[in-house]
């Protein structure tokens, strides 16, 4: 499937380019450089993968070349470099910009269906399938 | 004149398919009418006007004719002519004027093709063929019209979206198309068949090839899209659980549900009433993802435009159609006479595992996609669901599948019993324990899922070989072999997939030009940086020199492209195929120290994904060869 991000990847770089020409601040240092622990690194990774591009849709800031996700990349990695832990981050992230930010829905009473969806599921197919099998003829 | 004749032919397709409603209707009246043999005809002739109308809108395109509103918004003179030509549908409205084409078209080949139903399932499939129709011609005609004009004609177009231009949008829209939109006929069938109560394995055999013919470019589409986001996006990920590849994913799901179920209604007059949900389900699923891309809800590359009203257009048809052939089925479920029970160990027990867990993983991924939605609508709060949420719970019911996969060809039908099942299934045990024992070994640190996927990717592949054992191959049925293809094909994706996730290895630097960087087992020097000029872009190209160990050197050249119109940037990855994986190389921006951003990746076996989609699709076309030459074989035999 075509992604949807490809849309979003154009109009990033797009803007991208013209305000990294503007700003003179100091690239962030590790949106597009591994931490040098290998360790550190894939636990960054999985993070980063499931944390939302805020400014492209539907995109991890793992794969978008838009400077915000490069900024959050470098933030993840400097934070999990210093030692803090990846749901720590997460939490953080999420109280700034939402739940929207994490591609990981959190377990509160809103999203309660939404976790309880695949037991219901199952345990709503198994009944009709027992049927099949019960009203068998002896 | 162009767009004035297109727009009459799509009118007069539209006033065809009320008539062949009509008619459907007159038909089937008790009493009946003798309009019956009209009905072929008009279908055919439908589907010719709408593809002219379809036909004409690329000759526009072809043009550039810039009076037509739609050319001038989405095409420019300067584009190469294969996006052009693809451009015709690479926008709203031409992707829903494809969308009603190959619904026609879909119709017209039942019309031409389909001698097994009784007379009467047949012009009520029809019927409900063209009410579908009649609903998306609506659409186009009054929400989403390709051929308005414009006045004055603007100079020059705004072009089309340059992470578009690519060969793949010639190829994957349409082949996608076939199947989300060609699972109507199962739709229709269903419908046709609760209106005449004439559910049974008779129908199920007549409804099965067209199934698989839809079934088979939905496959080829999906993999073909996810093979085009792989290499266009340039971070080497391939599958994202975003929203419209859901959309595309839901009604693969449930076709490859109602497949085995459609199996089970032929041979064993088994699921009468759950295969007829599952077909009203299939195409339902391409309705709400068609619903989710085109009314703008989302905003994608496959959504083009954000209109409201469009929206609200699609949810009535949507909730029309749906509820419609809902409610027909409630009324008529109490009529369907309920088919045999079964055995639990036996294969069509086996298909009952199969289809309970497609299901469940359809519903999974159909709640995950609408539930941000439904709370975003609800209480405005805005709600991510990801691959944490999808992969963690679609993720271990997909293996359990895959494990069923290898044990359900080699169960008998009616009635089986474990251990002779364990007895076929020793050699595929046998080397499924290998592979975790070896696994386990070398690769200590591999993810759970990764290492389940391998482990059950060899030994399934092991056993969707066995129906084979011990056959005479020659004389071996040809959709026994599509089984054991398109089986064997999942394990092969399988691996792919489990290998990309466990042994990627991935290199981010920031290079001065001279340097030298290792990615897995190569080293790439990189050369130096050229520009470059396309017909409407402009490039930087860098030059890679890729060796690995003390192999020959050999030479990738990513882009980063720059297009005019309109404005943007998009990197062309440089990969290199190699029989173990691929080497996946993109050049990124220079920093201010003047190094180059370089990503590179080892991807070992991520091709499997891919050929193993591929293998699914070459099963499902064998699979359908033969059963159309047993089918002529049968006829035959009558006359």
């Amino acid at each position: 499937m075509k992604s949807a991000r490809l849309l979003a990847v154009a109009l990033a770089a797009a803007t991208a380019s013209s305000s990294h020409a503007q700003s003179n601040a100091p690239a962030a240092p590790y949106a597009y450089a591994q931490l040098p622990d290998p360790r550190q690194e894939a636990e960054a990774k999985a993070l980063m993968e499931t944390l939302r591009c805020l400014v492209c849709q539907g995109q991890s800031i793992a794969d978008s070349d838009a400077d915000m996700a490069g900024d959050m990349r470098s933030l993840v990695r400097e934070r999990i470099a210093a030692g803090e832990r990846p749901e720590a981050i997460r939490a953080w992230l999420v109280e700034r910009y939402g739940s929207w930010v994490s591609y990981k829905p959190p377990v509160e009473p809103v999203t309660w269906p939404l976790w309880a969806a695949p037991a219901v599921l199952l345990a709503l197919g198994l009944w009709l399938a027992r049927g099949r099998f019960r009203r068998k003829a002896r | 004149m162009i767009a004035e004749t297109a727009l009459a032919a799509l009118w007069l397709a539209a006033a065809l398919s009320l008539l062949q409603l009509l008619f459907g209707i007159a038909a089937l009246r008790p009493g009946g009418s003798d309009v019956a043999p009209a009905m072929r005809p008009v279908a055919v002739a439908q589907a010719a006007l709408v593809g002219l109308a379809f036909l004409l809108l690329i000759q526009l395109f072809l043009r550039t004719d810039l009076s037509v509103a739609l050319v001038a918004a989405n095409s420019h003179s300067a584009k190469p002519w294969l996006y052009k030509f693809a451009g015709a549908w690479g926008n709203h409205e031409g992707s829903m004027l494809l969308w009603v084409t190959v619904l026609a078209g879909a119709g017209a080949a039942v019309a031409l093709f389909e001698r097994r139903l009784p007379e009467r399932t047949l012009i009520a499939t029809l019927a409900a063929q063209a009410a579908i129709g009649l609903g998306f011609y609506a659409f186009l005609l009054f929400a989403s019209n390709p051929f308005d004009r414009l006045f004055p004609a603007p100079a020059e177009g705004n072009g089309l979206n340059p992470l578009l231009q690519d060969p793949g949008l010639a190829f994957h829209p349409p082949t996608l198309y076939f199947g989300y939109v060609g699972i109507s006929i199962a739709f229709s069938f269903a419908v046709g068949a609760l209106v005449t109560r004439d559910v049974g394995p008779a129908f199920a055999r007549a409804m099965r090839p067209w199934v698989l013919g839809a079934w088979i470019f939905l496959t080829l589409g999906i993999t073909a899209g996810s093979y085009w986001a792989y290499y266009e996006l340039g971070w080497g990920g391939w599958w994202f659980w975003d929203p419209v590849e859901n959309a595309s994913l839901m009604p693969w799901l449930a076709a490859t549900a109602l497949l085995h179920s459609v199996t089970v209604l032929a041979t064993r007059d088994g699921l009468r009433a759950w295969t007829v949900m599952l077909a009203v389900v299939a195409f339902s699923m391409s309705m709400i993802g068609t619903f989710l891309v085109r009314s703008g809800i989302l905003t994608s590359v496959h959504s083009f435009a954000v209109d409201p009203q469009r929206g609200a257009f699609i949810l009535v048809l949507l909730v029309l159609y749906i509820g419609g052939a809902l409610a027909l089925f409630g009324l008529r479920v109490g009529t369907v006479r309920e088919g045999s029970t079964f055995e639990p160990v036996s294969r069509e027990g086996a298909l009952v595992v199969n289809n309970l867990l497609l299901s469940a993983i359809l519903g999974i991924v159909m709640v995950g996609t609408l539930y941000p939605l439904l709370i975003e609508a609800l209480s405005g709060e805005k709600l991510s669901v990801g691959p944490p949420y999808f992969n963690s719970v679609s993720g271990p019911l997909a293996l359990l599948l895959v494990a069923v996969m290898a044990a359900g060809p080699l169960l008998r039908w009616r009635r089986d019993r474990i251990g002779a099942m364990a007895r076929r299934l020793a050699v595929p045990l046998g080397l499924t324990a290998l592979t975790l024992a070896a696994l386990l070994v070398l690769f200590p640190a591999i993810g759970l899922l990764p290492l389940l996927g391998l482990v059950l990717a060899f030994g399934v592949g092991a056993a969707s070989l066995a129906p084979l054992w011990k056959r005479n191959l020659r004389r071996t049925p040809l959709f026994v072999w599509g089984m054991v293809i398109s089986h064997l094909g999942i394990a092969v994706s399988l691996a792919g997939m489990a290998s990309e996730a466990a042994f990627t290895r991935e290199t981010l630097v920031a290079a001065p030009i001279g340097e030298t960087v290792s990615v897995g087992p190569y080293r790439v020097r990189f050369d130096g940086v050229e520009p470059l000029a396309g017909p409407n872009w402009s490039a930087i190209q860098a030059r890679f020199t890729a060796r690995r160990g003390d192999g020959s050197p050999f030479v990738l050249r990513p882009q980063a492209r720059t297009f005019h119109s309109p404005p943007t940037e998009t990197s062309e990855a440089a990969i290199a195929t190699r029989l173990d994986g691929q080497l996946y190389t993109v050049i990124g921006k220079q920093d201010e120290k003047g190094r180059w951003q370089l990503r590179l990746w080892w991807k070992p076996f991520v091709t499997l994904i891919w050929l193993g989609g591929g293998l699914v699709a070459l099963g499902g076309l064998l699979a359908l060869l033969g059963r159309v030459r047993r089918r002529r074989a049968a006829r035959e035999d009558e006359a």
